[in-house]
């Protein structure tokens, strides 16, 4: 093999430009995820990574479709949008941002419905659906612009809270055999549970 | 490979290392310990024979005592587990725990061994004053640097298993052969019990 020429020089050269770029330092996004795909894909990788969200909005699915075909459309149409109405409002509002602890107790709230099934009136569903996608919206809006993130992230949190929905509570109205009803109940219980201690790590000193 | 092909690969192979590096910023307060997290919360309970044999039993009772207990019991368990985890966490003390998970697989090894039906009120308080002890224990120990939320969830979700565990076996109770195994099992679990408490006392 010939030795290296002059390039090798400026290969070197671009070589330690590298390293020297690789450790300048970027800014931190705090609990946000970068799928490099842009805003909208980020949006829908947080949701699904974030725990917090996902066990409340899989237990008001649960919820609505265990209060039948109704329950499950008010969920599907209501949740999304409030999410992203208050996703909107916390992202312009800015901060404060709410406590994590608060987000446990909705978690713990849904989950204790679910596992009690009982039959909700219509407008305590929506007023559940409606409150919770507020109160979650606004802590995603919140960290969004805290990040100084772009506003698009928000439309992909609440398109992959409308599938998460219609994918959960048509399943539950699926179900025909009782058993599968008293699994639901069960998933409650849980979602119910992990809230709870939550919401104790929450307040842990 | 000529000098002037091998300065070009080398100029490539910078030039690659110049747009890959920056590609991605850092994440100082990205979540981390997630999935260890999931895990160590998954491995808790089937860690520690006690909490194992009181989970099952807590099954076996359920599946003797037949519909609604079956599920009932299932349901008020991990509820009242992580109330007691949620003590624990606040930093609300509770004496005697060791001695109250001891007695958990004693009393709940003897209603299985010896049949006991009360009303579902009852065996749901004797389930529910347990599960506190249980929780208050294990809910609690979460390594440093994993994540609270995701450890919660391993241990809800093993401790609900071992449950199905247990109303899976205790199924056999549908058969007269069964039902006897059933009951020689809880007796096997309130000896155990028996040997936590010495333990616990020791």
């Amino acid at each position: 093999m010939n030795r290296p020429g002059p390039g090798a020089g400026a290969g070197l050269r671009w070589l330690l430009v590298a390293v020297a770029v690789g450790f300048w330092p970027m800014q931190a996004s705090a609990h946000l995820v970068t799928t490099g795909l842009g805003p909208f894909y980020d949006g829908i990788s947080h949701f699904f990574l974030s725990l917090d969200d996902v066990l409340p909005v899989v237990a008001m699915a649960i919820l609505g479709g265990l209060q039948g075909r109704r329950g499950g459309r008010q969920v599907l149409f209501a949740l999304p949008v409030a999410w992203l109405v208050g996703g909107l409002a916390g992202y312009f509002a800015g901060g404060p941002e709410v406590a994590r602890g608060i987000a446990a107790v909705s978690a713990l709230v849904v989950g204790v419905l679910v596992a009690a099934d009982r039959r909700l009136a219509p407008a305590v569903v929506l007023g559940l659906a409606c409150a919770l996608g507020l109160l979650h919206g606004w802590m995603n809006g919140a960290s969004v612009s805290a990040a100084k993130r772009g506003s698009l992230a928000l439309p992909g949190i609440a398109t992959s809270v409308f599938v998460t929905v219609a994918l959960v509570s048509a399943l539950v109205i699926g179900m025909r055999a009782p058993w599968l009803r008293i699994a639901a109940r069960v998933a409650g219980s849980w979602i119910a549970a992990v809230g709870l201690l939550l919401l104790g790590w929450s307040l842990r000193r | 490979m000529t000098a002037a092909a091998l300065r070009q690969a080398f100029t490539t192979l910078v030039l690659v290392a110049l747009l890959l590096v920056p590609a991605l910023p850092a994440f100082a307060h990205a979540e981390q310990g997630q999935v260890v997290g999931f895990l160590t919360g998954l491995h808790h309970p089937i860690s520690g024979l006690d909490h194992v044999l009181a989970m099952v039993a807590v099954g076996l009772w359920g599946a003797q005592l037949g519909p609604p207990a079956i599920w009932v019991l299932p349901v008020t368990f991990p509820l009242v587990m992580a109330f007691g985890g949620f003590l624990g966490l606040v930093g609300l003390p509770l004496p005697g725990v060791e001695v109250g998970i001891a007695l958990s697989a004693l009393l709940l090894g003897a209603a299985v061994a010896f049949e006991w039906r009360p009303p579902l009120a009852i065996a749901g308080v004797v389930v529910g004053v347990f599960a506190v002890f249980h929780g208050h224990a294990h809910g609690t120990e979460l390594p440093p640097g994993q994540s609270g939320l995701t450890y919660s969830l391993g241990f809800v979700m093993a401790t609900g298993c071992l449950h199905l565990c247990g109303i899976a076996i205790g199924l056999m109770h549908r058969w007269q052969l069964g039902r006897a195994a059933l009951r020689a099992l809880g007796a096997f679990v309130a000896a155990a019990g028996v040997y936590f408490l010495a333990a616990a006392f020791a």
